[in-house]
């Protein structure tokens, strides 16, 4: 596989590419030939109302769907710099899993200690030296700001936490295998203002290491946190851009309405 | 409601007329020589002590067996059987199988591991007899304390690369322990109190010795002989003794029922409390 860098005109690196992405729950068409891109470090949020396909959009990034039955994908996801289409049949979910990590809705840390449950990842990796654990479980929960609060209690049951805290360590679950890509599924639907706050503030901080993808309910969020942004509607995308624009002047007249709330 | 309270107190008040009426009539039986005397002519100096080796080791090899079978079915039938028809009939035949009559599961022993197998009228048949009648015990329990954990949790697993037996092992059976612990403590309650399945196996009703010693003074220290010896057990010992006319024996059966029902209620209430551990310790 040759390695090489995919770019647009600006000279803006992608990340990922989708190409024709449609995506099918047994019968039912959720995705409708998709096509946009990953800027790499970048963060790009996925708007819609309920039931327009952002999280089945989401999952597809991590294979999330091969765990069920009757999933079918058409299309690629294509990741740079490798070339390498994720959707292939010969490519492995778990391989793919290695690459791209995902924090979700609700945080769902395991009932173990606070290091365990970000050591996981590394464990699964066959990783046992338990200073390179050490080691890499520091660094993750610092990178998500939990380091301070919770670095005399590591092996605390994670449970403990707070929600907002438990989301942060969900958060460093995911980065302590050096992901390249980020997966977020409405991560603050399940937080108050001020935990939303303090991970929209780490999600922030993260795009300097990490190309991140962002499903959410609520514009404000996309319009703070993301560089770009795709409005989606009954499984198509309507409107890709930089987030100014989709905001300031969007091009779709639909992509408009719900920006400025006449529907949604 | 009224009617559920009803029925509830008929049933407590049976369990508990029956009990004391026991309690009132073995009581004076019990003491340390009841546990330690084989079975005798004279009602006085007859113990319960092969009936109760006989059942510990015959609920040693029913957990063996049933254990790991019942837990890995469980964990087959969830998370690796692939949904179709043919998984739909084993999962209704499994729990159909927590229907039928003991004694069916006896006359099964009896063809397949006493004959079939000449595995003879023997601590190890009878214990597999038990092992089957619990296995879809356990099977059920394993499946809905697998079931419980929600599926957050297991995306959470595989969303970090985990394969499908690391999700298995590193998450949802720990998980589950405590669930399934308390299928495997109700199934064996069940099991101790058998008598049909383990009288057509052919157990012994008067024996006067114990089986071989599991453990040995010279190498290999362990021995497996006991397995093939004859046995009895504590309904087998006290169905004996309630046939008899004299009234000392009935004594002796009292004295027995007590150690059968407090053996079976410390079991089920150590089900409950693990139980109430497992709600307490894991709020999903």
């Amino acid at each position: 596989m040759q390695n090489h860098t995919e770019q647009d005109a600006g000279g803006r690196i992608f990340k990922s590419e989708v190409k024709n992405l449609s995506f099918y729950y047994g019968e039912f068409n959720a995705l409708k030939s998709i096509n946009m891109v990953l800027h790499d470090k970048k963060i790009t949020a996925l708007i819609g109302p309920s039931g327009c396909g952002k999280s089945t959009f989401l999952r597809c990034f991590n294979r999330m769907h091969d765990l069920y039955s009757g999933n079918r994908y058409e299309g690629e996801i294509i990741l740079y710099p490798d070339d390498v289409n994720i959707l292939a049949h010969n490519v492995d979910p778990i391989e793919v899993r290695m690459r791209i990590s995902m924090v979700f809705q609700k945080p769902n840390p395991f009932p173990k200690s606070i290091y365990e449950n970000v050591a996981y990842g590394l464990r699964v990796r066959g990783i046992k030296q338990r200073a390179i654990l050490d080691e890499k479980v520091e660094s993750a929960l610092r990178n998500s700001a939990l380091w301070d609060e919770v670095k005399d209690r590591l092996h605390d049951l994670a449970f403990n936490l707070s929600g907002g805290q438990q989301q942060r360590l969900c958060i460093a679950r995911a980065l302590a295998t050096d992901p390249e890509i980020l997966l977020f599924d409405e991560p603050t639907s399940a937080l108050d203002p001020i935990a939303t706050a303090s991970i929209e503030e780490l999600i922030t901080d993260l795009k300097s290491k990490v190309t991140i993808l962002i499903v959410t309910h609520n514009m404000q969020q996309a319009a703070r946190v993301s560089d770009y942004t795709a409005y989606m509607y009954l499984g198509e995308l309507i409107e890709f851009n930089v987030t100014d624009t989709i905001f300031i002047k969007p091009k779709n007249k639909q992509t408009e309405d719900y920006i400025t709330g006449r529907f949604g | 409601m009224i009617a559920g309270i009803f029925a509830l107190m008929i049933a407590v008040l049976t369990f508990m007329a029956l009990f004391v009426h026991m309690l009132i009539d073995g009581m004076p039986r019990l003491n340390w020589d009841f546990f330690t005397s084989f079975p005798s002519r004279r009602a006085e100096s007859a113990g319960i002590l092969s009936a109760w080796v006989g059942t510990t080791l015959v609920m040693l090899v029913t957990a063996v067996a049933a254990v790991p079978l019942g837990i890995g079915a469980g964990i087959y039938l969830e998370e690796y059987a692939p949904k179709n028809l043919f998984t739909e009939i084993i999962e209704i035949n499994v729990t159909n199988l927590a229907g039928v009559p003991s004694i069916i599961y006896g006359l099964l022993a009896l063809g397949l591991f006493v004959y079939q197998f000449s595995f003879g009228q023997s601590i190890l048949s009878a214990g597999l007899a038990l092992a089957l009648l619990i296995l879809p015990v356990v099977i059920v329990a394993t499946r809905e304390a697998i079931r419980a954990i929600p599926v957050s949790i297991r995306e959470g697993a595989y969303a970090l690369g985990a394969t499908k037996w690391q999700t298995v092992s590193d998450h949802l059976l720990p998980y589950s322990s405590a669930g399934i612990l308390t299928g495997i403590i109700i199934g064996l309650a069940r099991a101790i109190g058998e008598t049909a399945p383990i009288i057509t196996i052919g157990a012994l009703t008067f024996i006067a010795f114990l089986p071989p010693s599991p453990i040995k003074q010279d190498f290999p220290y362990i021995s497996f002989e006991w397995l093939t010896a004859p046995f009895t057990v504590m309904p087998i010992q006290m169905f004996n003794w309630v046939s008899r006319p004299e009234e000392a024996f009935q004594l002796n059966a009292a004295a027995a029922g007590l150690v059968l029902v407090v053996m079976t209620l410390t079991m089920n209430g150590l089900a409950i409390y693990l139980r109430y551990r497992m709600r307490k310790n894991i709020k999903w």
